[in-house]
């Protein structure tokens, strides 16, 4: 059975380009604008969607990434809300693959079974949980298997060869390599080493690699497009949104300026190759 | 009793008391925590590692910590006898010391050369700056704005200690925001630094190791109390934040049901007041934040609530894996106690027996101060007394008016 993940990473590669993966936060900066967001985000040239699930402590994220779900949970944001996103996009778009990006908690407080159920029925792909190690798999990513829904596991600069099984074992989707040691938002430091670690995962794993954290420009995304299946871009999308608020608030330029910022980078992975 | 039946046995392989605790962290993070773990196994085993650890607990923090019957405040409670276990008259100030110098041995075993630390009222980061001094390893303390003013003279001795103190602006400026910024700094330089927990809580192995290193306390406690009394304590109460000093205290009566064990959980204003109090197991209910599954103070879609005491070092809206634990099996009876309750009872330590107590450890003695009038003559309650109450006295004072 093919997936819509599948189908996304398999149309990029015909195309001889990497697939572009963008992360926005869900909710940020009110809830009736991040749905424009992210109505538009296909159109402008986003492969797969990432939509942040946004959490009071976001271990993990640099400071564009906190205030993005600081602004979501102020504007009301919920795990419901997010879910109701994602059905209102599915009315219209039956093929881009969202995949949720978030923390455990506000899951396991809404808990697992029903929490999956509700997001198969949505039209959710896959999972991104932060602090979910592998050695937690039977808290959330197996039963996410068994529900038909892809857990995507993050690998890092310091997942090491004996590691990479255990972390491999059960991802599925694809694998997100994680350029640094860093929180989001942070610089890669060598896209050398981004390269060599994308060939080492591959040795392990048929699934396609993008790569994600720090690639915030059209042309980072043609360099580290040139060896990953995958590119994500977060943080610039998030700081996108930021620019434009007044008082907080969105303005007319706001949906217009992560559309922008889209298809410029997009631009960016279709000569990745060439 | 070590047997099936000991509560003491905790945690399993994969650091879980119950279904509390485990390792919820990032994936950059996992294989350092696996390494600690290994680390921190093959050291507990290693009698060169445990004669360090012994000499520097004689010799550098002046254990044992003298067991002290508090007399006056008997009386004045007029029922059991009421005694103090004197951690506040460790090196640096309280207990914390005990946990800093098992961790920063290990980190030296390691070979890591640079510490970061979270700290709420600021005496884990004294400890830390302390044992950072001693060993020569540059550290970065992480604690929240509204900490670094309501603890200033804690800061300034980190500052003179040599270490580099980040305040925390993030949410409201207290320990689970500095604990935030610190995983934050250590998932970006993971390579070369070591994060010294000041609690019984985080991913596995740091609830069991600094369950571990604080354990001298009831250990110790236990056997002066045998001597002196030629019996086992009635009670133990100690407070509870992250839960430290308090595992460490009852750890070694968790099989001993005849005494009766006591967790002062900060009550704020009052624990109906919705955010207006830090007590995790009366208000809370289990989630996963900050490595660990346990009782966390949260709305209804599962974001943390800030939480709110009088005490900086007890403001936190999580607690320690194994109390959540020992919490469900009822082992040990964690209740509330307000802030005005700690200020009196810090009031009346200070009066009573000379010795100004941390408003940490004032919740405790304010558990001690309902329970002993309802215990009989012949009885004993100890309280593990923390810390001491200098980094608090500019704090009191303003709530007593006696500042303007
Ligand atoms: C004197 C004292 N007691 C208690 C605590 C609370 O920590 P724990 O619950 O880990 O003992 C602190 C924390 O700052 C403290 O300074």
């Amino acid at each position: 059975m093919t997936t819509r993940i599948d189908r996304a990473f398999a149309a990029a590669k015909a195309a001889n380009r990497p697939a572009f993966v963008t992360y926005v936060m869900g909710g940020d900066p009110d809830l009736a604008t991040s749905q424009a967001i992210l109505n538009a985000l296909p159109q402008a040239g986003a492969d797969i969607i990432e939509l942040g699930l946004p959490f009071s402590d976001p271990m993990a994220d640099g400071v564009a990434i906190q205030m993005g779900g600081q602004r979501a949970l102020k504007a009301g944001q919920t795990l419901l809300g997010l879910l109701g996103m994602v059905e209102e996009f599915r009315r219209k778009d039956e093929n881009t693959p969202i995949v949720l990006m978030g923390y455990y908690n506000p899951i396991y407080s809404f808990g697992v079974d029903r929490f999956l159920a509700a997001a198969k029925e949505a039209g959710i792909d896959g999972l991104i949980i932060v602090d979910l190690p592998a050695e937690e798999d039977n808290e959330l990513c197996i039963p996410a298997l068994k529900a038909g829904i892809n857990f995507i596991r993050l690998t890092t600069p310091t997942t090491n060869d004996q590691r990479l099984p255990v972390v491999l074992e059960n991802t599925s989707g694809f694998v997100y390599y994680v350029s640094m040691t860093g929180v989001t938002g942070a610089a890669i430091k060598s896209r050398a080493a981004v390269g060599e670690a994308v060939q080492r995962i591959k040795a392990h794993t048929d699934l396609p690699v993008a790569v994600g954290f720090g690639i915030k420009t059209a042309e980072d995304a043609a360099e580290i497009g040139k060896h990953a299946d995958g590119i994500v871009v977060g943080t610039v999308l998030v700081e996108a949104v930021a620019k434009t608020l007044v008082d907080g608030k969105a303005t007319d330029r706001t949906v217009a300026a992560v559309r922008d910022l889209v298809a410029d980078i997009a631009a960016g992975v279709k000569r990745a190759r060439t | 009793m070590d047997g099936t039946n000991s509560l003491r046995n905790g945690p399993d392989e994969h650091g879980r008391f119950g279904i509390y605790g485990g390792r919820f962290v990032a994936e950059t993070l996992m294989p350092l925590i696996l390494d600690l773990e290994k680390e921190y196994r093959a050291a507990k085993v290693d009698p060169v590692y445990q004669a360090q650890i012994k000499d520097l607990a004689t010799h550098y923090t002046g254990r044992p910590s003298p067991l002290y019957y508090a007399e006056r405040l008997s009386q004045h409670l007029g029922g059991a006898k009421v005694w103090f276990k004197r951690e506040e008259l460790n090196h640096t100030g309280s207990h914390k010391i005990n946990n800093c110098l098992g961790q920063i041995l290990l980190a030296k075993r390691m070979g890591k050369t640079r510490i970061i630390a979270e700290t709420g009222a600021g005496q884990h980061g004294v400890a830390t700056a302390t044992v950072c001094a001693k060993f020569d390893l540059p550290c970065t303390i992480f604690m929240g704005a509204t900490d670094v003013e309501r603890q200033m003279p804690n800061v300034l001795r980190m500052k003179m200690l040599g270490a580099e103190v980040r305040p925390v602006t993030a949410g409201a400026g207290t320990l689970k925001d500095a604990m935030n910024e610190a995983l934050r700094d250590w998932v970006t330089n993971v390579e070369n630094t070591y994060y010294l927990i000041g609690t019984a809580a985080g991913p596995h192995p740091y609830p069991e190791m600094v369950r571990d290193f604080q354990s001298v306390i009831g250990t110790e406690l236990k056997e002066q109390f045998r001597e002196l009394e030629g019996k086992l304590p009635d009670a133990v109460v100690a407070c509870v934040g992250g839960g430290s000093n308090a595992i460490g205290t009852f750890h070694a009566f968790l099989d001993d049901p005849e005494v009766a064990i006591y967790g002062a959980e900060a009550g704020g204003h009052g624990v109906d007041v919705e955010n207006g109090h830090a007590a995790s197991m009366t208000g809370g209910r289990p989630g996963v934040l900050h490595g660990n599954r346990t009782y966390l103070l949260q709305d209804a879609d599962g974001q943390i609530l800030e939480g709110h005491s009088i005490s900086a070092g007890l403001d936190y809206p999580g607690v320690g894996p194994e109390h959540s634990y020992l919490h469900d099996t009822k082992r040990v009876t964690y209740v509330p106690i307000t802030d005005n309750e700690a200020l009196e009872a810090f009031q009346l330590c200070t009066r009573m027996e000379g010795i100004i107590p941390a408003l940490e450890s004032a919740h405790g003695l304010a558990q001690v101060i309902k329970l002993a009038p309802t215990l009989g003559k012949d009885k004993s309650v100890v309280l593990c007394l923390s810390g001491r109450g200098d980094k608090d006295v500019e704090s009191v004072g303003k709530y007593l008016g006696l500042l303007k």
